[in-house]
C-alpha cells in the first residue's frame, strides 16, 4: 500500500491532520450517494405498487413495501405468450456464459503466457493485432457473423453463442494475461528451461498457480460481460435458447399495454443479480487481482 | 518431430487465437468494406457498385450529428472516467475504515447492463418524474434539470450515466495501480525530501503506464459499445441529437433495410477509431520493449 | 426449472419428431414482438386455434422498438439459413423480403379461403408478391385519430375540430384555460405520426399520395408541405415542456387525468382509455383527425421460406387461421384495431371501432384509403426513416418551413 500517510503527518499539526480526514470522508460520501441512488430508486420502485408509482415521487420509501412485483419478474411475467417470468432464460444464459468465461479465459491465459513470455517476432504484432479486436462494435459483425454460424450450421444454439462470446472475449482475456505475465521475471522461465522444463511444463507449474488473482479479474470481466450482452443473444438465439437479456427486453420495452414499472425494475434486478453477486463477492479479490500482477522484484 | 513441436510451441499455441482473429475481426471488418461498397438494402449484396454509399454519408446531417456525438461523447466520457477513477482511487488510498465497503459501492454499476443502467437514469433524469420533480416536490420550484429532453444537453445525459457505470471499474485499476507501485522507490524520494504531490507526478502516475493503457482500452471500448446506453436512455433523441454512429449503424441495418449505408458508417467509425487507438496502442507497446 | 427443462425437452421431442416423421405434423415457429400483457393474450387466442388444429407453436418473441429488435434477430436468422417460419412484418417490407427470395407462397390457402373479396383491394395487394399471396393480415389498425377528454371539451365549449384551424383555435382557448392543448410523446414515430395527420388534413388524400408514397419532388417541395411544417411548428407550442422521449401511453394518460385534452394517436390509444374502465362517449371521444381520409396500418404475418414438410403444413394452418373470422373477432376485439376481414360481425365492437370499419369502407370506395407511412406501410425503410429523420429534427429545433422542406428533398433523394 502506498503509504503517504507516513509524509504527511509529519508535516500537519494534529487540527489539519482532522480537517483533511474530514473532508475526505465527506466526499467519498456524496461520491457514495451518487452511485447508489440509481439503484435505490430501482429498488423501492420495484417494491411499490403501480398506484403508488403513478401518484407518488420518485425518491420516497415506498408506503406499502409489497413483493408481488418481484413475484411476477421471476415467474409470470409475460415475454410472449409464455407468462413465465425470467426464471426460465436464466438457465440458458448460464450454459452460455460459464462455458464462454472457463474457454475464453484460458486461451487468454495461454496467449498472455507466450506473449509476455516467449519474445519471438510475431508476438508483439499478434498482440497488437489482437488488442484492436476489442475496438469493434458488435453490430458490425452480426451479418457476417449469422452467415458463418449458418455455414458451421450452430446458429440459434447454445454452442454457437458460445462460440461468439469466446472469440470476441478472446482480446481482453490475453491483455489482462498478458499485463500480468510482463512483470513476472524471465529468468525463472530460463532457469526452468535449463532445468529441462517444455512449454506446457513451465505453465503448469510456475505460472497458473501465481494466476490465481488475474483469473478473477478475467472471470468477472467476462462473466459479466457475457451475461449482460444483448446483441448477440437476440440474433443468435431461437425459441428455446434464449438468454435472459433477451426476456428482460421483453418485459421492460414492449411497445403498446399499462407500463408496470415495478415489474419492470424488479425483473432488471433479478437479472443482474448474479454479475451484482460476482462483483460484491469477488471485489476484493478483484483488486488483489490487479495488484498483484505488478508486484516487483 | 518432437523438437520442432517444442520449438514452435508458442507459435502453434497462439495460431487458433490468430485465425480467429483474422477471419472473425479483420475478415468482418473486410466483409463490411466490400458490403459498404455495393447497394445492398435489405440484406447484403456483392455486386460492387461504387463509393455511393460514402456519398450519401456525407450529405447525411443525421450522420453528421452522429460524428460529432461521439467525439463530444467520447472524450468526455473517457477523460471524466479516468480522471474521477484517479481521484477516488487516490481517496479510496488513504487507510479508510470502511474501504471494502465503499470500494463494492463505487465498483457495483459495472456489474449492470447498460440496458439497466440507462433504464434507471432515464427515469432519474426524467424532468416529471425524476430529480427535477422530486426537488421541486421539496419547495425549490424554480429547478430545473432539463437535459435529458433538451436537444443541446442530452448528449450529456449520455455521458453523466455512463461514467457512472465505468468509473468505479477505472479506480480499481487504478487503486490496484497505486498499491503495487515499489514501497522502497516511495520511501527513497520522501526521504530525499520530495513533497507528496511530486511524487505523485513524477514517480507513482508514470509507473501506472500499463494501467493508464488498460483502462483507455477499457474505456474507448464501452465508448464504442456505448450503443445499449443511448438506446435505452434517449432512444437517440430528442430528434435524433444523441444519434452516435453506432446507433445509426444499427437503425440503418436492422431498421431500414440499408445495409450498404450501415456498413459505410460503420467504416468511416473504425477509421476514426483506428486513427486514435493506433498510434497509442503503438507508443505503449513500443516502449515495453524497450 | 424441473417444468422448463421437461418442456425444453418435450419441444425438441416435437421438433424431431416434425422432422423425422415427415407426416405434415403442423408446426411453425413464429417471431413476433407483441409481447405486453394484453397483445400477449391476443396472440394466445392464435396460438390456442393453432393447437386445436393439431398444430405447435414455438413462440420467439422480440420485443422492442416496434419491431427493430425482431428485425435484427430476423435477419441474423435468415442469412443464417434458419429463418423461421412466420414472422411479424408488414407493409412493403414484405415485398422486399419477397425480392430476396425468402418467402413461402401461400397462394393455395388464400384462393381457397377467397381471401381476395375479403379483403379492400389496398390491403390485399400488401399481402401480395408478384402475384403470389406471401403474407396473413391480422388486423387494421387507423392511424389518424384524435383523442380527447369530453369532459374538458363540454367545460371549454369545444367541439371536435374538423379541420385543423378549427384545432388550432380549439388549442388557444384551452391554453388560456391552462389546460395542455396536446399531448405528445417526443419519441421520431410518434412525430411522424402526427406530421402525416397534418399532410393528409392540409393536402388532402391526393397530394398525400403524390407526396409520401410516390415521393413526388414537386409535392414534397411544395406550398402544401411548407404549410404542413407551418402546422407542425404550430403544434409544437402546444405540447408540454416535458414532451420529449415520453412513451406514448403516458401521453394517453395525461389526457385520461385532465392534464391534457387532445392526443394524436393510432386506435391502440383505445386500449389504454378501455383498460383503465373509461367509456367512450362519455369519457373520452375518438375522431378522425382534421381533414378527410384514413390511414392504415396493417399488422401481418409473412411466411418464410422453410425445410420441412411439418413447417409448410404450419404455415397453411398459419395463414388460414390468422384469416379465420373467429380469429379476425377475438383478437382485435382485445386489441383496439379492426378485423382485415371485411364480412366479420361487428356488434361487439364498441363505438369507435365500428365507426372506423365504417370509414374504412368509405374512404376504400372514394380512393382516399391511405397507408401510413409512419408506420411503415407506404415506403420502404431507408426513405420513410429518412423523412421521419427530418420531420423529428424540424420538430425538435428552430428550424424554418422553408429549410425543412429543402431537407426533406435532399433526404428522399439521399436515401433512394
Amino acid at each position: 500500500m502506498t503509504d503517504m500517510t507516513s509524509v504527511r503527518t509529519r508535516t500537519q499539526s494534529p487540527t489539519t491532520r482532522l480537517v483533511l480526514r474530514f473532508v475526505l470522508y465527506i466526499l467519498l460520501a456524496l461520491f457514495a450517494l451518487f452511485y447508489l441512488m440509481p439503484l435505490f430508486v430501482m429498488i423501492t420502485t420495484s417494491l411499490k405498487s403501480l398506484d403508488e408509482i403513478r401518484t407518488g415521487d420518485l425518491v420516497s420509501l415506498p408506503r406499502e413495501v409489497t413483493f408481488d412485483a418481484w413475484r411476477t419478474a421471476w415467474s409470470s411475467a409475460c415475454t410472449g405468450i409464455q407468462c413465465e417470468g425470467v426464471r426460465p432464460y436464466f438457465l440458458n444464459s448460464l450454459l452460455i456464459a460459464v462455458p464462454a468465461v472457463l474457454i475464453s479465459t484460458i486461451i487468454g491465459a495461454l496467449n498472455g503466457y507466450v506473449v509476455a513470455q516467449w519474445k519471438f517476432k510475431g508476438a508483439n504484432i499478434f498482440f497488437a493485432l489482437l488488442l484492436f479486436g476489442c475496438f469493434i462494435p458488435f453490430q458490425v459483425v452480426l451479418l457476417p457473423m449469422a452467415i458463418v454460424l449458418g455455414k458451421l450450421g450452430i446458429s440459434g444454439t447454445i454452442p454457437g453463442l458460445i462460440f461468439v462470446h469466446v472469440i470476441y472475449g478472446l482480446g481482453f482475456t490475453t491483455l489482462f494475461f498478458r499485463n500480468y505475465y510482463v512483470s513476472i521475471p524471465s529468468e525463472l522461465t530460463k532457469a526452468a528451461m535449463i532445468d529441462g522444463a517444455g512449454f506446457f511444463r513451465i505453465f503448469w507449474s510456475i505460472f497458473m498457480p501465481l494466476s490465481l488473482p488475474i483469473i478473477v479479474v478475467s472471470v468477472i470481466w467476462q462473466f459479466t460481460q457475457i451475461w449482460n450482452d444483448f446483441l448477440f443473444g437476440v440474433s443468435f438465439s431461437q425459441a428455446g435458447t434464449q438468454p435472459v437479456t433477451v426476456a428482460l427486453n421483453n418485459i421492460v420495452n414492449s411497445t403498446t399495454g399499462v407500463k408496470e414499472y415495478n415489474v419492470d425494475m424488479a425483473a432488471a434486478i433479478i437479472a443482474a443479480l448474479p454479475t451484482l453477486l460476482v462483483y460484491v463477492v469477488a471485489g476484493k479479490y478483484f483488486i488483489r487481482g490487479l495488484t498483484a500482477g505488478s508486484v516487483k522484484g | 518431430m518432437a523438437r520442432w513441436l517444442q520449438d514452435n510451441m508458442p507459435k502453434i499455441v497462439l495460431a487458433p487465437s490468430f485465425i480467429a482473429v483474422m477471419v472473425f475481426v479483420y475478415g468482418f471488418i473486410g466483409w463490411t468494406a466490400w458490403v459498404s461498397l455495393t447497394r445492398s438494402r435489405l440484406m447484403p449484396r456483392y455486386e460492387i457498385d461504387s463509393f455511393i454509399q460514402y456519398g450519401r454519408l456525407a450529405d447525411s446531417p443525421r450522420f453528421e450529428t452522429a460524428m460529432e456525438n461521439l467525439a463530444i461523447f467520447g472524450t468526455l466520457f473517457i477523460v471524466i472516467a479516468m480522471v474521477l477513477g484517479l481521484l477516488l482511487a487516490i481517496l479510496l488510498d488513504q487507510k479508510i475504515r470502511t474501504e471494502g465497503a465503499i470500494r463494492t459501492i463505487y465498483l457495483y454499476p459495472m456489474a449492470l447492463s447498460m440496458i439497466v443502467t440507462g433504464t434507471a437514469w432515464k427515469w432519474i433524469l426524467n424532468p416529471e418524474l425524476g430529480i427535477e420533480a422530486t426537488i421541486k416536490g421539496w419547495g425549490f420550484t424554480n429547478f430545473e434539470f432539463k437535459w435529458l429532453v433538451d436537444p443541446d444537453m442530452a448528449i450529456y445525459t449520455v455521458v453523466l450515466a455512463a461514467v457512472w457505470q465505468s468509473s468505479g471499474f477505472v479506480m480499481a485499476l487504478f487503486l490496484a495501480g497505486l498499491r503495487s507501485v515499489d514501497e522502497e522507490i516511495i520511501k527513497a524520494a520522501q526521504v530525499d525530501g520530495i513533497p507528496t504531490w511530486r511524487v505523485y507526478s513524477a514517480i507513482i502516475i508514470p509507473s501506472m503506464a500499463p494501467i493508464f493503457l488498460s483502462a483507455f482500452i477499457v474505456l474507448a471500448h464501452l465508448a464504442i459499445k456505448a450503443f445499449d446506453l443511448v438506446i435505452a436512455l434517449t432512444g437517440g433523441g430528442p430528434g435524433y441529437a444523441t444519434d452516435l454512429p453506432a446507433t445509426y449503424m444499427y437503425a440503418m441495418a436492422f431498421s431500414r433495410g440499408d445495409i450498404g449505408q450501415a456498413a459505410s458508417s460503420a467504416m468511416v467509425m473504425m477509421l476514426v477509431v483506428f486513427t486514435i487507438v493506433v498510434p497509442y496502442l503503438y507508443s505503449e507497446l513500443r516502449t515495453k520493449d524497450d | 426449472m424441473k417444468s422448463y427443462v421437461l418442456s425444453t425437452a418435450s419441444a425438441i421431442a416435437v421438433c424431431a419428431a416434425g422432422v423425422a416423421s415427415a407426416d405434415g405434423h403442423a408446426e411453425a415457429e413464429v417471431l413476433h414482438y407483441w409481447t405486453s400483457g394484453g397483445e400477449a393474450k391476443s396472440v394466445a387466442v392464435l396460438q390456442e386455434e393453432f393447437a386445436a388444429n393439431g398444430g405447435t407453436w414455438t413462440d420467439m418473441p422480440v420485443a422492442g422498438g416496434g419491431g427493430d429488435a425482431a428485425g435484427t434477430a430476423l435477419r441474423a436468422r435468415v442469412l443464417s439459413g434458419n429463418a423461421p417460419t412466420a414472422a411479424q412484418i408488414k407493409g412493403p417490407a414484405i415485398q422486399e423480403w419477397y425480392a430476396e427470395g425468402v418467402l413461402a407462397d401461400i397462394s393455395s390457402v388464400a384462393e381457397a379461403n377467397d381471401w381476395a373479396n375479403l379483403l379492400p383491394a389496398s390491403i390485399a395487394a400488401h399481402m401480395q408478391c408478384e402475384g403470389t399471396w406471401c403474407a396473413a393480415p391480422v388486423n387494421v389498425h387507423r392511424v389518424d385519430w384524435i383523442w380527447a377528454n369530453t369532459e374538458i371539451l363540454a367545460a371549454n365549449g369545444i367541439e371536435m375540430p374538423t379541420t385543423w384551424d378549427e384545432f388550432n383555435a380549439a388549442a388557444e382557448t384551452l391554453q388560456a384555460a391552462g389546460i395542455i392543448p396536446l399531448a405528445h410523446g417526443g419519441q421520431a414515430w410518434q412525430d411522424a405520426t402526427v406530421f402525416e395527420t397534418v399532410v393528409l388534413g392540409l393536402g388532402g388524400a391526393e397530394f398525400y399520395q403524390a407526396a409520401l408514397v410516390n415521393l413526388d419532388s414537386e409535392a414534397l417541395t411544395s406550398d402544401t408541405m411548407i404549410a404542413a411544417f407551418d402546422q407542425m411548428r404550430t403544434i409544437r407550442g402546444y405540447v408540454d415542456p416535458n414532451f420529449s422521449g415520453r412513451d406514448w401511453n403516458l401521453a394517453t394518460a395525461m389526457v385520461m387525468n385532465g392534464e391534457a385534452a387532445f392526443q394524436i394517436m393510432g386506435d391502440w390509444a383505445k386500449g389504454e382509455f378501455l383498460a383503465a374502465g373509461k367509456v367512450p362517449g362519455v369519457d373520452f371521444s375518438c375522431a378522425s383527425t382534421p381533414g378527410d381520409g384514413y390511414l392504415y396500418n396493417v399488422d401481418s404475418f409473412a411466411m418464410f421460406s422453410v425445410d420441412g414438410d411439418g413447417k409448410a403444413a404450419g404455415q397453411e394452418l398459419l395463414a388460414e387461421l390468422i384469416m379465420g373470422p373467429n380469429f379476425q373477432e377475438v383478437f382485435n376485439m382485445n386489441k383496439g384495431s379492426i378485423p382485415a376481414r371485411t364480412d366479420v360481425d361487428l356488434s361487439g365492437f364498441d363505438e369507435c371501432a365500428q365507426l372506423s370499419a365504417a370509414e374504412m369502407a368509405s374512404t376504400n370506395d372514394g380512393g382516399t384509403l391511405m397507408p401510413s407511412y409512419a408506420h411503415g406501410m407506404a415506403l420502404f425503410g431507408a426513405q420513410s426513416g429518412a423523412i421521419t429523420d427530418v420531420v423529428t429534427a424540424h420538430f425538435n429545433s428552430e428550424m424554418s418551413s422553408a429549410d425543412a422542406v429543402q431537407m426533406l428533398a435532399d433526404a428522399v433523394a439521399n436515401s433512394m
